[in-house]
C-alpha cells in the first residue's frame, strides 16, 4: 500500500461529519443523559449519607450495609459508607466490555458512531494520539476480572438484602419496596453473570469441550452462559436504572415523601434516619 | 419500508474519481436517474448505469449473492455490500448515495485497492495440527460449531473499512483489523491447532488498539459476532498471559 496513504494518522472531516441518513445521534445522546443523570445522582447520595435504610429495606449504594456490620470503625470513619463500597461497582460498570464500548462513543468519540467522522480534539487528548487499550488509563481495562469477583460478592449481599426485604418482625410479608429490592437483585444478578470476562473463565478460554468430565461441566456452563451473554448489554442498562430507582424509592421512603404499601401494614414513611 | 409496485424512476449520487499520488479518493459525487424495477438491490442499479449511462464506471462484483464479498461500498454512508442493500428498504423521495470504501487507496471509482489484508493476512501463522495424520484428528460438534461462525467470513472487508482505529487513524502497520482478528480466534480455539499465537495477538495484530466500539459486528454482512465472540475472547487470552498475576503463575508453572 502506498507510504503516503498509511502516514497520516488522524483522517477526520470534522466532528460528526458523515454520509449517514439515519439518526446515528440518538444513541449518543441518550447515552451522555443517561451516565449523566446516573453519576449526579450517584455522586449526591454518596455524599448524602443518609435516608438510605428504612423498614426492612436497604438502598444498593449502601449494600453491603457497613455501619450495622463494623459499627466501631464508624467511630473514626467519619465520611458516607458507600465511599467505601460503589468504588467496586463503578469499577465493575466502567470496565465493563458493553459500557466501554458505549463511553468510548458517546463520550470520548472513538468514533461517535460507525462511519461518522471524530473530531480532532479528544476529551483527554488530541485524537490523533490513538493509543486504544494499550496505554494508561485505559490498560487498566484489562484487570474487569478482578472487578468481576468484587461484583459476584456484592451479589451475594444483594440477594441477603432481598431475603430480608420480606421479613419484618420475624413476619413475613413483602411491600411495593420488597418487590423493586426484588427487581433490582435479579437484574443485578443477570448483568455479573452474563459478564464476558466470566463466559472465557467458565469455559470460554478452554479450546475443546470434550477433554472429560471437566470440560463437559465447562462446556455446559459456557453454552448457557452465552445465551446470558448475549444479551448483556441489556442488563447492562436495565440494570442501571433498577438501582437507581430502588435507592430513589428508599430515599423518598426514608424521608416521608412517599409512603410504601405493605402486607404488615406499617407505614415507615419518613423513619429512615439521617445518619 | 417502502414499497413499489412497478419501475420508478430513482436518482443516485455515485462517486466518480480515480486516485491522487497517494492514494486518497480525488472526484466527485454524479448524479443518474435509473428507472429502478421492483426488488433491485443497489448493485443491479449500478450495472444498469453501466450499461445505459456510464460503460466507464469502475465496480467490483462476482456473485450477486453476498457469498463473494467483493461489492463493498458505503451506501448511504453505511459500509454495505451493493448486492445485499434492497432499494424498496431505503425512502423513495430521496437520492442514494454511493461511494467507495473510505478506508483504502482508491483504484476508480467505486473500486479499492485491498491487498494490504492480504498481506496481514500471510504473517498469521496457519492451521497448526498436533500432528499431521489426518486420519487421528478427532473432534466434537460442540468444539466445531464455536468455531464454525467464524468459516461464515466472505471477506468482504467491511468490518475493516468500519473500524475506526483503520478507518479514521491508518493503522494498517500496528493492527491486524476485525477480519483478521476473527481468523486468529478460529485458529486459537481450534481443538487441534497446538500453535501459539498470543503474543502476535498482541504484539503485532494490536488487539489492544481495539476499543470494541463493535462497528465490525454492526457491519458484517454474514452476522458473524466478531466483538463477543472472537475479538473479547482472545483479549481475555491475552489478559490470561500478560496481565492477570494469577493467570500468569498458573501459566508458568503449567496450569492452563
Amino acid at each position: 500500500m502506498l507510504e503516503a496513504f498509511l502516514s497520516k494518522n488522524l483522517v477526520t472531516q470534522g466532528f460528526g461529519k458523515t454520509d449517514r441518513k439515519d439518526a446515528w445521534w440518538w444513541e449518543q445522546v441518550f447515552t451522555v443523559v443517561a451516565l449523566t443523570v446516573f453519576g449526579l445522582y450517584g455522586v449526591y447520595r454518596a455524599f448524602e449519607n443518609g435516608f438510605y435504610e428504612v423498614g426492612p429495606y436497604l438502598s444498593p449504594f449502601y449494600s453491603p450495609n457497613l455501619k450495622a456490620l463494623f459499627p466501631q470503625a464508624f467511630d473514626w470513619f467519619q465520611l458516607s459508607p458507600a465511599f467505601l463500597i460503589l468504588w467496586a461497582p463503578l469499577g465493575f460498570r466502567g470496565t465493563c466490555y458493553f459500557y466501554r464500548r458505549t463511553y468510548y462513543r458517546a463520550i470520548f468519540n472513538d468514533p461517535p458512531a460507525c462511519a461518522v467522522d471524530k473530531p480532532k480534539q479528544g476529551l483527554l487528548r488530541p485524537l490523533a494520539d490513538y493509543t486504544g487499550e494499550t496505554l494508561f488509563p485505559f490498560i487498566l481495562q484489562n484487570f474487569h476480572r478482578y472487578f468481576l469477583y468484587v461484583a459476584l460478592v456484592l451479589v451475594a449481599f444483594h440477594w441477603v438484602h432481598a431475603f430480608q426485604s420480606i421479613f419484618w418482625d420475624g413476619q413475613i410479608g413483602f411491600g411495593v419496596g420488597s418487590l423493586i429490592v426484588w427487581l433490582d437483585t435479579i437484574l443485578l444478578t443477570l448483568y455479573v453473570f452474563s459478564c464476558h470476562s466470566l463466559r472465557h473463565l467458565i469455559g470460554g478460554k478452554l479450546n475443546t469441550f470434550t477433554g472429560g468430565i471437566f470440560s463437559r461441566i465447562a462446556y455446559f456452563k459456557w453454552f448457557n452462559q452465552t445465551k446470558l451473554n448475549q444479551e448483556h448489554w441489556l442488563y447492562a442498562w436495565v440494570s442501571l436504572f433498577t438501582v437507581g430507582l430502588c435507592d430513589l424509592y428508599i430515599r423518598l421512603v426514608a424521608n416521608g415523601t412517599i409512603t410504601d404499601w405493605n402486607t404488615w401494614g406499617l407505614d415507615w414513611s419518613g423513619v429512615g434516619c439521617l445518619h | 419500508m417502502m414499497m413499489s409496485l412497478g419501475v420508478v424512476d430513482r436518482e443516485f449520487h455515485v462517486f466518480r474519481g480515480l486516485p491522487d499520488a497517494d492514494g486518497e479518493h480525488i472526484g466527485e459525487v454524479k448524479s443518474f436517474t435509473v428507472p429502478v424495477q421492483p426488488g433491485w438491490v443497489v448493485l443491479d442499479a449500478l450495472l444498469y448505469l453501466q450499461a445505459h449511462n456510464a460503460p466507464d464506471l469502475a465496480i467490483r462484483w462476482n456473485c450477486k449473492a453476498a457469498k463473494c464479498g467483493s461489492c463493498a461500498a458505503e451506501i448511504n454512508g453505511l459500509p454495505s455490500l451493493m448486492c445485499k442493500t434492497r432499494l424498496d428498504h431505503m425512502p423513495l423521495d430521496k437520492p442514494v448515495l454511493v461511494r467507495p470504501m473510505r478506508t483504502f487507496p482508491l483504484i476508480k471509482d467505486l473500486v479499492t485497492d485491498v491487498s494490504w489484508n492480504y498481506e496481514i493476512n500471510k504473517r498469521i501463522t496457519p492451521f497448526t495440527p498436533y500432528n499431521d495424520d489426518q486420519s487421528t484428528w478427532r473432534y466434537f460438534q460442540e468444539d466445531a460449531d464455536r468455531v464454525q461462525e467464524f468459516r461464515k467470513c466472505i471477506e468482504c472487508f467491511l468490518c475493516q473499512n468500519s473500524c475506526h482505529v483503520i478507518r479514521h487513524h491508518r493503522k494498517f502497520n500496528h493492527f491486524a483489523g476485525p477480519r483478521f482478528l476473527v481468523r486468529l480466534a478460529s485458529l486459537e480455539m481450534h481443538p487441534l491447532d497446538v500453535a501459539d499465537r498470543i503474543p502476535f495477538i498482541k504484539e503485532e495484530a494490536g488487539i489492544g488498539l481495539c476499543n470494541i466500539t463493535k462497528c465490525c459486528t454492526e457491519r458484517c454482512p454474514e452476522d458473524i459476532r466478531i466483538t463477543d465472540n472472537a475479538i473479547i475472547p482472545l483479549k481475555e487470552r491475552v489478559v490470561d498471559r500478560y496481565y492477570d498475576p494469577i493467570t500468569m503463575l498458573l501459566h508458568k508453572i503449567g496450569i492452563k
